[in-house]
């Protein structure tokens, strides 16, 4: 049942990517409500597939690999709707949809086999831990997104050449607004995130800090963060650098998403 | 040829780099170089033109390349080297010179199609030549033409109207870099007319604040007063900076008032938040090298007509009727400047008839002088009734359009038949 719900879910996604990128190229207003409707039916097909998952599986489903991209594609998708819901930025969609789709095919392509908990994972610390982490994660994905807008814009502003991007992405202002509330949600999420998992490995393992390589490069890419922020709000950054700054942080929280499970072993591997 | 050719020679922003462009462009005033012209040997009549995006001379000579050559080098000598001039300069005589001149009054040619500044501009300029009496017959007929085609293509078309100017493309690209512009600050550097364009438009979206610095304060006061703004010194403009967002300077200053070291301090005391400036002077007023500091975006003259080339097909067919109607009153001058050409013929050809007329009346009556007043006014009467008749039919054959036979050659066959220069005719033909 959820393995169908999951697969109907790519696919719708996968629509609303193509009508965003419609909308991109032919600037058709229309094309981007129907691109809107689409990627609200595919979050809400996606919504309902991960709780008959979790009614399958018996526990939160943020276990597995194939659960943690899924999740985390749930979790932008979250996050891009409640900044849509409060502020517009031009084309925001097209960028949004086509990460969650490349997402939504990794998630599709690993192994979607459901496995039992192991038991010193059995606790309420897991769903607040990983979903606030990989809620905190959405955030950041779309400070980076934002940072990548404003950098193609700010290019063609800078360099005086019109090409593809200068009509079709909003105003510098707008695309900085969007990386400024995404670090302020999603910094303090991050570290939530990082204290409920210490709680948690107290409880479960009776350390708080194991130094473990993926605590090790959450730590990393917290104070990265912890940096973007500080410029930002104190020192008075804007603009390029926190941008970048939002980019290198983000391809920090990928490596300790993915990169860490895979080329460093340790306690907090997923379990395959 | 019995007339003097029509030469213009000029740059305009479509051929040469504002670069170039600010190195020729007459800062100083027209009346020093229209004094200087009227040193050089062979222009009969000149008239000069220098605004942000062109640079042109107009003159009537002779010798068409000793003249360029001569004026050229008079002007521009020593601000640009020859070889760099002679890549960027055009050269009109005749027909297309008039046409160039007519296109640049109807905004034609202008860097923004359409808008109204560069007839005043042409007029301006026209005044001075006029003052310093560097226009004469065939000038001061071409350029009040030129005034009349710009009135008919801005009635006739509805080119101005929909006119993008420069200062709606700032306000575009102002809109870009800050989104909303409720709440932003603009400052005016210099108050100059296409400034105050561009405060107007600003205003219309909703800035907050306009301030003015200008080198006599009291224009600055007044023009502040236009936009319920403040006004500053020049000397404030660092300071103001901190806490204006676009900054649009048009001083007439021929050095930069602005450099990158002076705006870099002030990046970290508005805590980076972005600065617009727009350059609208010619010579540039702003170092081009602010535009690489973080957060600082510099469109000069040229940035913004790239912008303004992004939304202008639609003029474009206005454009068409318009360059229709100029090519309409070219025709009409040209044939203006033909008739110039046969008046001398037309005035030698009735001196010669009048006069042979004269001479046989005398001959049968004796001096007319020794007759009473009302006999002599008969005679006279009949000696031009008598000229008039014979005389009818070579002029209309001078006159109207031949579409066989052109009018150098009418010329010809006229002047052959009476034998006029075979001094036959009593006048010198260039007396006209």
């Amino acid at each position: 049942m959820s393995f169908l719900l999951f697969q109907a879910s790519v696919v719708i996604y996968l629509l609303s990517a193509a009508a965003y990128l419609v909308f991109f190229l032919t600037k058709k207003t229309a094309v981007r409500r129907i691109g809107r409707g689409i990627f609200l039916a595919a979050f809400v097909t996606h919504t309902v597939n991960i709780l008959t998952r979790y009614l399958e599986t018996g526990h939160t489903p943020i276990i597995s690999h194939h659960e943690t991209i899924s999740f985390f594609a749930w979790s932008l998708g979250c996050c891009y709707l409640s900044f849509r819901w409060r502020y517009t930025v031009k084309n925001l969609g097209i960028f949004v949809s086509t990460l969650v789709v490349v997402l939504m095919l990794i998630a599709a392509f690993s192994s979607r086999e459901m496995f039992p908990l192991a038991p010193a994972l059995q606790s309420w610390w897991l769903p607040v831990h990983a979903s606030i982490t990989l809620i905190a994660d959405g955030f950041l994905a779309l400070a980076c997104i934002g940072g990548i807008m404003y950098l193609l814009q700010e290019r063609e502003i800078k360099s005086k050449r019109f090409g593809l991007f200068y009509s079709r992405l909003p105003s510098l202002e707008s695309l900085d607004k969007l990386n400024q509330h995404c670090l302020s949600v999603g910094f303090p999420l991050f570290t939530l995130g990082l204290i409920t998992g210490s709680l948690w490995a107290k409880q479960a393992w009776g350390a708080y800090w194991h130094w473990d390589p993926k605590e090790t490069w959450s730590l990393v890419t917290w104070f990265l963060y912890a940096a973007a922020v500080h410029q930002r709000f104190t020192v008075g950054w804007r603009g390029r650098r926190v941008a970048i700054l939002s980019i290198i942080a983000f391809i920090s929280v990928l490596f300790t998403l993915w990169g860490v499970s895979f080329l460093l072993k340790g306690v907090h591997t997923y379990v395959s | 040829m019995s007339r003097d050719t029509i030469v213009l020679l000029g740059v305009n922003h479509k051929t040469t780099p504002l670069a170039v462009r600010e190195k020729l462009a007459l800062s100083a005033g027209y009346e020093e170089p229209l004094h200087a012209l009227g040193q050089v040997e062979g222009l009969r009549e000149y008239y000069l033109l220098s605004t942000c995006n062109r640079v042109e001379v107009l003159f009537t000579c002779r010798d068409v390349e000793l003249s360029k050559t001569r004026v050229l080098e008079l002007l521009f000598a020593n601000r640009v080297p020859k070889e760099e001039l002679d890549r960027h300069i055009y050269q009109y005589t005749n027909a297309e010179a008039v046409e160039h001149l007519f296109l640049v009054a109807a905004s034609l040619d202008s860097m923004i199609i359409g808008e109204a500044q560069i007839l005043g501009q042409l007029k301006e300029a026209y005044r001075q030549a006029a003052k310093c009496g560097s226009s004469g017959f065939v000038l001061n007929k071409l350029l009040h033409k030129s005034f009349s085609v710009a009135k008919r293509v801005r009635t006739e078309t509805r080119i101005g109207a929909s006119a993008v100017s420069i200062s709606y493309a700032a306000v575009e690209m102002a809109r870009k870099i800050f989104g909303d512009l409720a709440g932003k600050k603009a400052m005016l550097v210099g108050a100059g007319e296409m400034a105050e364009l561009a405060a107007e438009h600003l205003v219309g979206q909703g800035i907050a604040e306009v301030v003015v610095a200008n080198r006599t304060l009291q224009r600055a006061v007044n023009l502040a007063r236009c936009f319920s703004g403040r006004a500053v010194s020049l000397e404030e403009i660092i300071e103001q900076l901190q806490h204006v967002d676009i900054i649009i300077s048009s001083t007439g200053s021929p050095e930069l008032i602005l450099r990158k070291e002076d705006v870099r301090p002030v990046m970290r005391e508005r805590r980076n938040r972005p600065l617009f400036f727009i350059d609208i002077a010619v010579p540039r007023d702003l170092d081009p090298a602010i535009n690489e500091l973080d957060n600082v975006y510099l469109y000069d003259i040229d940035d913004l007509h790239n912008v303004v080339e992004m939304n202008k097909s639609e003029r474009d067919k206005e454009a068409i009727k318009a360059q229709r109607i100029i090519a309409e009153e070219k025709l009409k001058f040209g044939k203006w400047l033909l008739n110039i050409e046969s008046t001398p013929t037309i005035i030698q050809l009735r001196n010669l008839v009048e006069n042979l007329v004269r001479g046989e009346v005398e001959k049968s009556v004796g001096r007319l002088e020794g007759l009473n007043g009302l006999e002599r006014q008969g005679l006279e009467k009949m000696v031009a009734a008598i000229t008039g008749k014979m005389l009818y039919h070579p002029l209309q054959y001078l006159k109207n359009d031949h579409h066989c036979i052109s009018q150098q050659d009418r010329i010809n066959t006229v002047r052959n038949l009476f034998q006029l220069d075979n001094g036959n005719g009593s006048d010198d033909p260039d007396a006209s």
